[in-house]
C-alpha cells in the first residue's frame, strides 16, 4: 500500500460525551481508507462506530486526535471549510433518508451540486437524471419523497450522496430500516459502486451478511477496533 | 447564482408549509393592524382636544392692560435717589384700552414671515335687555373674514350664516345660551345697553355655539364697525391683536419681543393656557406610553411565531448542512424566509391599519361640544406607518436571526442525535 492512495486517514481519535456523565466513546482509534476500498463497520449497539463515522464525516466537530482527507487535517477548520469538504467530497447516506420533502427528488439530489456551483443548472440536472438513472429511479424524479417507498428514499439519498462525484461515500446504517429486498438492493448499488466506478465506501451496518460482502471489515467493540 | 440558490431555497420551504407561513405573515400583520389604528385613533382624540382649544385662541394676544404705572416719578427724581420713597394707592392713568398706534403694528406683522395672520378684536361690556331683566354679556367685535380664517368662525355658528355680520349693519351672532334664555331667534332684534348706558337695538343674524356653556351664556359677536359704534369710538379703536404664528412653539420669545418693540402687553398661548399644556403633555405621554407597549407586545408575538418556524425546520437545517451548506448558507436562507415574512405581513398590516382606521373614521360621533365633528377621529401620520413598517421588519429580522445563529453554529450531528 502506497501512501499516496490513502484518501482518509484517523489519527488517534477520541471522543468523550459529557452528558450526564463523562464517557469515554471512542478511544485513541487510527486507521485508514485507501482509495477504492469498500468498508463495513460492524459492531454492537453502542460501540460507537456511528459516532466515529460523523467524525470523520466532519460533522462532529467535538472530538481529540487528527482527521485527515487527502493529506489536509481537518482538525480546527472553520464552519465554512468544512461545509465546503462536505459539499466536494463526502457523500452521507443516512439510516432515516433525510430528504427535503419541500424539494421533489429531482432537486434534492441537485440541491448539493447547485451549491458546488461547478457545473451550470441544466448540467447538474443532466447530472442528477444520470446518477437517479444508475439508481434505477429515473421515474420518481418529479415526485415529492413523501411519495415514495422506504427502499426509493433510500436510493434517492445514494444518488443525493453521489452528485458531486464524491472521494468517499460514508453510511450510516444505510439499510437498517428497509427489507431484506431493499437491503439486497442497495446493497447491490453499492458494489456496483465500487465495482464498476471505483468508489471507496464506508458503510456502517448490523448487518453481518452485508458485511462479510465488502472487501474489509472494521470490528469495533467498546469504542476501540478490535479487529480490521 | 449562489445568492439566487438560497432564494430558491427559502422559497421552497416557505412554500412547503403555506399555510403556517400564513399564520406568522397573519401574527406579524395583526400586530402592525392593531398598532397603527389605536395609535391613529389615539392621535386623532388628541388632535381634537388640543384642537378645541388652539383653533379659538391666538398664540399670542396683543393688548392694553390698564394697570398702575411700574415706575413712579418721585423714584425718577435724583433728589429722592438715596431716599425710600412710600407711595400708596397709587391708581392708573385715565387711559383708554386701545392699542396705540395699531396701523403700524399690523403693517409690521404684515412683513414678519413667522407670523401666519392675526385678526383684531374689541371688546364691549353690555347688558342684555329682557324685559325689565338686564343680564351680563360681553360682545365681541371682530373682523369677520378674518376671525374665520385664523380661527375657523364658522365651525361654531349653528344657525343663520356668518358673512351676514358684515353685510347687514347692526347685526350681532348671539351665544345659544343667551338665545335660549331670551327666547330670540335668528331674524329676531334684541336691545343691547353699552357700559356708558347707551341702548342699541340690533337684529340677530345667527347663533353660535363654542362647546363651553359658560361663553355661551355670556358673549356675542359683532362686527368690528357695529362694535366701535357701540363703544363710541372711531375706526382706529382696536383692544385686541390676536397674532397666529406658523410654529407654535415662538409664541413666548415672540409674545416678550412684541411687547418691547411695540410698547403693547402680549401674552402667549403657553402662558394663559398652561393647564392645556399639561394636559397635552400628559396625553402625549399617555399615547407614547401605549405605542411603545403596542409594539413590544407585538414584537414578542412577531418573535414567538417565527422562533417556532425556525425550530420547526431544524430537521432541514441538519440535512442542509449535511450535504455541504455551511451555517452561513444557513443563516441567510432563514434570514430570507424571516424577511419575507417580516415584508409581507408588515405591508399587510399597513394597508388592514389603514382600512381599519378608515372605517373608525366612518363611526359616527356627535357631541354638543365641537358642532363640526361628526365622526370619530383619526389621525394619519405617515410617522405611524413609517414606525410600524420598520419595526416589523427589525424584529423579523432578529426573530430570524437569533435561532438561526443557534441552528448555524450547531455541528448537524447534534440535531441528528437530537433526535
Amino acid at each position: 500500500m502506497s501512501n499516496r492512495s490513502i484518501i482518509l486517514e484517523a489519527r488517534n481519535i477520541s471522543k468523550y460525551f459529557h452528558d450526564p456523565l463523562t464517557v469515554q466513546v471512542l478511544k485513541d482509534i487510527s486507521f485508514s481508507i485507501i482509495a477504492g476500498e469498500f468498508i463495513a463497520v460492524i459492531g454492537k449497539s453502542g460501540c460507537g462506530k456511528s459516532t466515529l463515522l460523523y467524525v470523520l464525516s466532519t460533522m462532529d466537530t467535538d472530538y481529540e486526535g487528527n482527521v485527515i482527507l487527502q493529506g489536509v487535517d481537518l482538525k480546527g477548520k472553520k464552519d465554512a471549510e468544512l461545509a465546503k469538504v462536505r459539499n466536494n467530497s463526502i457523500g452521507f447516506v443516512f439510516q432515516f433518508h433525510y430528504l427535503l420533502n419541500e424539494f421533489n427528488v429531482l432537486n434534492n439530489v441537485m440541491l448539493p451540486g447547485l451549491k458546488k456551483a461547478q457545473y451550470s443548472e441544466q448540467e447538474v440536472e443532466q447530472r442528477a437524471y444520470e446518477k437517479l438513472k444508475i439508481l434505477g429511479i429515473q421515474d420518481e424524479a418529479l415526485k415529492k419523497p413523501n411519495q415514495l417507498s422506504g427502499g426509493q428514499k433510500q436510493r434517492v439519498a445514494i444518488a443525493r450522496a453521489l452528485i458531486n462525484d464524491p472521494l468517499i461515500i460514508m453510511g450510516d446504517e444505510p439499510t437498517g430500516n428497509l427489507d431484506k429486498k431493499n437491503s439486497d438492493l442497495v446493497f447491490s448499488i453499492f458494489n456496483e459502486l465500487s465495482k464498476e466506478y471505483g468508489q471507496t465506501l464506508l458503510i456502517v451496518t448490523h448487518d453481518l451478511e452485508f458485511a462479510h460482502k465488502t472487501h474489509r471489515i472494521i470490528e469495533m467493540q467498546d469504542g476501540k477496533i478490535i479487529s480490521a | 447564482m449562489k445568492f439566487w440558490l438560497i432564494i430558491r431555497i427559502a422559497f421552497a420551504l416557505l412554500m412547503a408549509r403555506w399555510k403556517q407561513t400564513m399564520v406568522a405573515a397573519i401574527g406579524v400583520a395583526f400586530s402592525i393592524t392593531m398598532f397603527i389604528t389605536l395609535l391613529g385613533f389615539m392621535g386623532g382624540l388628541n388632535d381634537l382636544l388640543d384642537g378645541l382649544l388652539l383653533n379659538r385662541t391666538p398664540h399670542i394676544r396683543l393688548y392694553n392692560e390698564i394697570k398702575a404705572p411700574e415706575v413712579l416719578p418721585v423714584n425718577l427724581s435724583p433728589k429722592y435717589k438715596d431716599h425710600y420713597n412710600f407711595v400708596k394707592s397709587v391708581k392708573p392713568k385715565n387711559e383708554r384700552q386701545q392699542i396705540h398706534n395699531i396701523t403700524a403694528i399690523e403693517a409690521a406683522l404684515k412683513q414678519d414671515n413667522r407670523v401666519l395672520g392675526f385678526a383684531p378684536k374689541i371688546t364691549a361690556q353690555v347688558f342684555y335687555n329682557i324685559g325689565s331683566t338686564d343680564l351680563n354679556g360681553l360682545i365681541n367685535g371682530i373682523d369677520v373674514a378674518g376671525e374665520n380664517a385664523l380661527f375657523l368662525f364658522n365651525d361654531y355658528v349653528v344657525a343663520g350664516n356668518y358673512t351676514d355680520l358684515n353685510t347687514i349693519p347692526n347685526s350681532i351672532i348671539l351665544g345659544k345660551g343667551i338665545a335660549e334664555k331670551t327666547f330670540t331667534n335668528v331674524g329676531d332684534i334684541i336691545q343691547v345697553t353699552t357700559a356708558k348706558g347707551e341702548s342699541r337695538q340690533l337684529k340677530v343674524v345667527g347663533l353660535f355655539q363654542s362647546g363651553i356653556q359658560e361663553i355661551d351664556k355670556v358673549q356675542s359677536y359683532a362686527s368690528l364697525k357695529t362694535t366701535q359704534n357701540l363703544v363710541g369710538e372711531t375706526g382706529s379703536y382696536i383692544t385686541d391683536l390676536q397674532v397666529k404664528l406658523h410654529d407654535l412653539s415662538l409664541a413666548p420669545a415672540m409674545a416678550k419681543e412684541f411687547e418691547q418693540l411695540y410698547a403693547v402687553d402680549a401674552v402667549d398661548i403657553q402662558t394663559a393656557n398652561s393647564q392645556f399644556e399639561t394636559g397635552s403633555k400628559v396625553r402625549t405621554l399617555i399615547s407614547y406610553a401605549v405605542g411603545i407597549t403596542l409594539l413590544i407586545v407585538a414584537g414578542f408575538g412577531i418573535y414567538n411565531i417565527l422562533n417556532m418556524m425556525i425550530y420547526e425546520k431544524m430537521d432541514s437545517i441538519a440535512i442542509l448542512k449535511a450535504t455541504g451548506f455551511s451555517g452561513r448558507d444557513v443563516n441567510r436562507i432563514f434570514l430570507c424566509i424571516a424577511l419575507t415574512i417580516g415584508i409581507s405581513g408588515g405591508l399587510a398590516g399597513l394597508v388592514l391599519g389603514f382600512g381599519l382606521s378608515s372605517v373608525i373614521d366612518q363611526i359616527p360621533f356627535n357631541t354638543p361640544s365641537l358642532p363640526t365633528v361628526k365622526t370619530y377621529p383619526v389621525n394619519y401620520n405617515p410617522f405611524f406607518y413609517l414606525i410600524g413598517g420598520v419595526f416589523a421588519l427589525i424584529t423579523t429580522y432578529f426573530a430570524g436571526f437569533f435561532p438561526s445563529k443557534k441552528a448555524s453554529k450547531m455541528d448537524p450531528v447534534t440535531i441528528i442525535r437530537g433526535k
